[in-house]
C-alpha cells in the first residue's frame, strides 16, 4: 500500500508547511495570541530560556499558578496590572512594568498560540 | 557572543531574535531584548533543546534562579530515585526526584500527572510522545524525547530489583 503512505506523507508535509511553525524559534518559546492581535497588539513571545536562568519552574508554575500547557492560561492585561501572572514580577520593580507593551508584545503578526520547538526538534507532541 | 570557552560550546549557534521567525523584526523589542546566544553560550553545552544542560548549569552554579517569590512558600527538594520500566525492552528508567524538585514543586506533577504511590502509575511512551505525562515538559522545555538513554539509563543486567518500588519515605 505504497500510494496512501506517500499521500499521507505529502499531506503531512503540506500541513507542517502551512502550520507556519517558525524554524528558528528557541526551544520552549511560547506564543500567546488568544487575544493580543484581536486587541490590536502583536502576539506575546514568552521565552522560557530567559526566565529559567532567573527563576525555577516552580515559581511561575506553582506560586503563580501558570498551567503547564500552552493556551491553557487566560492571561488578561487586567490581571497583570493587578499583579497576577506576569504582573507578579513585571511591575517595574523586579522586571519592567506593563507600560512597556512592545517588549512582550513582540511576535510576528499571525502566529498562533502555542509552544515552539527549536534546535533538533519540531516542538512538543501536542500544541 | 563568541565568549564561550571549550570546543563543543563554540559549535553552538542560536538564531538572533531579529531573524528567529518568531519575533517581528519591525518590533522595537528585537533591539532591546537579550539574544539567546549572549546568555546561553556561557552555560554548559548540550546538543539539543536550548543546547544547554540546565540541570548541570544549576548544579555547577552557572545560574542561581530564585526558588520562590513569596517569602512564605515552602521550598521542597526530595532526594529519591524511582526505577521504572523494569520489564521493557529498553534499559530501566531511573527517575531522580532531586534534579526534578530543584526546578519543580511536588504539586506540578502530583497528584494530577502522577500518583505518589509507587507502582500506581501506568506509563506509556505513546502518551509521553503526545505531550502527556513526562512529555508535558520533555519535548517542550526539558530535554527532548529523542534523548532515549538519558531516562532509559540503567541496564537490566545486574539491576537489584529490591531498589524498585515501595521505598518512598
Amino acid at each position: 500500500m505504497r500510494p496512501p503512505v506517500l499521500l499521507l506523507t505529502t499531506l503531512l508535509g503540506i500541513l507542517l508547511a502551512l502550520s507556519g511553525a517558525p524554524a528558528g524559534a528557541e526551544y520552549g518559546d511560547v506564543v500567546l495570541n488568544k487575544r493580543a492581535e484581536k486587541e490590536g497588539v502583536r502576539p506575546v513571545v514568552f521565552p522560557h530560556w530567559f526566565h529559567r536562568i532567573r527563576f525555577r519552574c516552580k515559581v511561575c508554575h506553582n506560586e503563580l499558578e501558570f498551567k503547564m500547557r500552552a493556551g491553557a492560561n487566560d492571561v488578561l492585561m487586567a490581571d497583570i496590572l493587578d499583579g497576577k501572572f506576569c504582573g507578579m514580577c513585571h511591575n517595574g520593580r523586579i522586571a519592567w512594568g506593563p507600560e512597556n507593551c512592545d517588549l512582550c508584545h513582540s511576535g510576528k503578526p499571525g502566529l498562533p498560540t502555542g509552544i515552539l520547538g527549536g534546535h533538533g526538534t519540531s516542538g512538543p507532541g501536542r500544541w | 557572543m563568541g565568549l564561550a570557552a571549550g570546543g563543543a560550546a563554540e559549535q553552538r549557534q542560536w538564531p538572533p531574535l531579529n531573524n528567529d521567525g518568531v519575533h517581528d523584526p519591525a518590533s522595537p523589542a528585537v533591539k532591546l531584548l537579550q539574544d539567546p546566544a549572549e546568555a546561553l553560550s556561557k552555560l554548559p553545552p548540550d546538543t539539543t533543546g536550548n543546547q544547554v544542560r540546565w540541570v548541570e548549569a544549576l548544579e555547577k552554579g552557572s545560574i542561581n534562579p530564585r526558588t520562590n517569590v513569596f517569602p512564605e512558600t515552602k521550598v521542597t527538594v526530595l532526594d529519591l530515585d524511582v526505577f521504572l520500566s523494569l520489564r521493557g525492552g529498553m534499559p530501566i528508567v531511573r527517575f531522580p526526584h532531586r534534579q526534578h524538585t530543584e526546578w519543580l514543586d511536588c504539586a506540578n506533577c502530583h497528584e494530577h500527572l502522577f500518583k505518589s504511590k509507587a507502582g500506581a502509575n501506568k506509563f506509556s511512551m505513546f502518551q509521553i510522545l503526545q505531550g502527556e505525562q513526562c512529555g508535558v515538559c520533555h519535548g517542550a522545555v526539558a530535554f527532548p524525547l529523542t534523548e532515549c538513554n538519558r531516562c532509559h539509563s540503567v541496564p537490566h543486567a545486574g539491576f537489584d530489583h529490591s531498589r524498585q518500588t515501595g521505598k518512598q519515605d
